[in-house]
């Protein structure tokens, strides 16, 4: 089963070196978005410092629908979703490859925010080991619901326009939880970091156990 | 279901929303057999190929591939048939040969089952390295091909093999059709190519609005 997991990431992995959406689209779509936060609060320095976790788990949660269009989309062409579907692959190892080259993805830009609520906002990282399990418990969160989601509406014809109404409700406990652990990793408030960070992984351990047990009937039907 | 029989359709029908694409067909293919899937556009000729891969289930009737009822386990079927549709299951932003690469790890095929496959479908090897989206038709045609014979089908089942293909690529076709029945699998290949088609094949059948099927005379 695992070479089978790495076959698939590998392979939307692969596709996303030659696209490179990712890198060219998402990223800068990401920093994008935090530059306008800082537009509209007005670049004042304190203001920023003290909504940054908030503002960046947003800006992580929007690039995420972008990204996981892109994963949906790697299939729906020219069918290589009902490709998938003759090969005799688990279902549950088509869920777990898409899902880690997702997350790969979103760490990539997750990183690249880090870099840009830096220099744009002046962030500071008092507790950088929280602030990494934080980042890594969400964007397995992420990536699970989002390849979960994103089985669930894959041929649909409007999932453009229905997948960010269905996944940003069901993110909002990552968005509630990592912004709280981000807040204790930056120092903007004081609360218990590491038990909002457990939540994330409790968040991610449902998906990634939903994902497992659905992805062969979700693929079955659409 | 006897074990002579690769396919055994009886009043089958499949529903597509609330449309029945296939109402009432009955198909019985021999092991060893080809034969040609004919009828106008929108006859049921895409759905029944679909339904005998698996891809499709059956509302009601009996359906039976391999020895296995669809209705039950569609995915017990499905690796050991060749289908080959109108959309080619490549991706578009892999090479051609990461193409082949991935599909036939991903179906347990040995790397040289699957060259030898590319070389069947005369895959020029200066195409290897190049983005499937920038092939043509005929080419990704060759292409999506060779990733199922790679997989030494029981069933091939071929839905409009010829589209897009030059004289020698179609000759690919025929002789592939011809071999693999000769080889004891079994062929169901729709085609509107009649006259070429008709010739490869040992039956024909004819479809017509998602019905039934008829027998009709082979070298007609």
């Amino acid at each position: 089963m695992l070479n089978e997991i790495a076959l698939v990431a590998g392979k939307d992995l692969r596709v996303e070196l030659r696209s490179r959406v990712a890198l060219n689209q998402v990223a800068p779509f990401a920093l994008m978005v935090l530059v306008l936060f800082g537009f509209a609060l007005d670049a004042d320095r304190a203001t920023l410092g003290a909504f940054t976790p908030g503002l960046y788990w947003v800006t992580i949660l929007l690039s995420s629908v972008l990204a996981v269009h892109r994963s949906v989309a790697i299939e729906a062409g020219d069918g290589a979703r009902e490709g998938l579907l003759l090969t005799g692959l688990r279902p549950a190892s088509i869920f777990l490859g898409k899902a880690l080259a997702l997350i790969a993805q979103l760490l990539a830009v997750a990183v690249v925010l880090l870099g840009g609520v830096t220099i744009f906002y002046d962030a500071r990282i008092d507790d950088a080991v929280l602030l990494v399990a934080a980042l890594v418990g969400a964007v397995i969160g992420v990536g699970a619901a989002g390849t979960l989601y994103g089985a669930l509406l894959g041929g649909q014809r409007a999932r453009e326009t229905i997948l960010p109404i269905l996944l940003l409700p069901v993110l909002s406990p990552v968005l509630i939880a990592a912004t709280r652990a981000f807040g204790d990793a930056m120092g903007t408030v004081a609360v218990n970091g590491w038990s909002w960070a457990s939540g994330l992984y409790g968040f991610a351990a449902v998906y990634v156990a939903l994902g497992v047990a659905t992805h062969g009937a979700l693929m079955e039907e659409n | 279901m006897p074990q002579s029989l690769a396919v055994e359709i009886r009043d089958a029908v499949v529903m597509l929303g609330r449309f029945p694409a296939l109402a009432g067909a009955t198909v019985s293919i021999e092991r060893g057999e080809s034969v040609l899937l004919r009828g106008p556009n929108g006859a049921g000729k895409s759905t029944l190929l679909r339904l005998c891969a698996g891809l499709l289930r059956p509302a009601r009737g009996v359906a039976e591939v391999l020895g296995i009822d669809l209705a039950k386990n569609r995915r017990a079927v499905r690796h050991r048939i060749g289908y080959v549709g109108h959309q080619s299951m490549l991706y578009d932003d892999l090479t051609v040969s990461e193409n082949l690469r991935f599909w036939s790890k991903a179906a347990g095929v040995e790397p040289a089952q699957q060259r030898a496959a590319a070389e069947r479908m005369q895959i020029d090897e200066r195409l290897y390295d190049v983005p499937v989206r920038s092939l043509s038709a005929g080419q990704r045609r060759r292409t999506s091909i060779a990733v199922a014979a790679a997989r030494r089908p029981e069933l091939w089942l071929l839905d409009e093999p010829h589209a897009g293909l030059d004289q020698d690529g179609r000759q690919v076709i025929d002789d592939l059709i011809s071999d693999a029945a000769a080889a004891g699998g079994a062929v169901l290949v729709a085609s509107h190519e009649l006259d070429r088609a008709q010739t490869v094949v040992h039956r024909t059948l004819e479809i017509s609005g998602g019905m039934a099927t008829e027998m009709v005379n082979p070298s007609a």
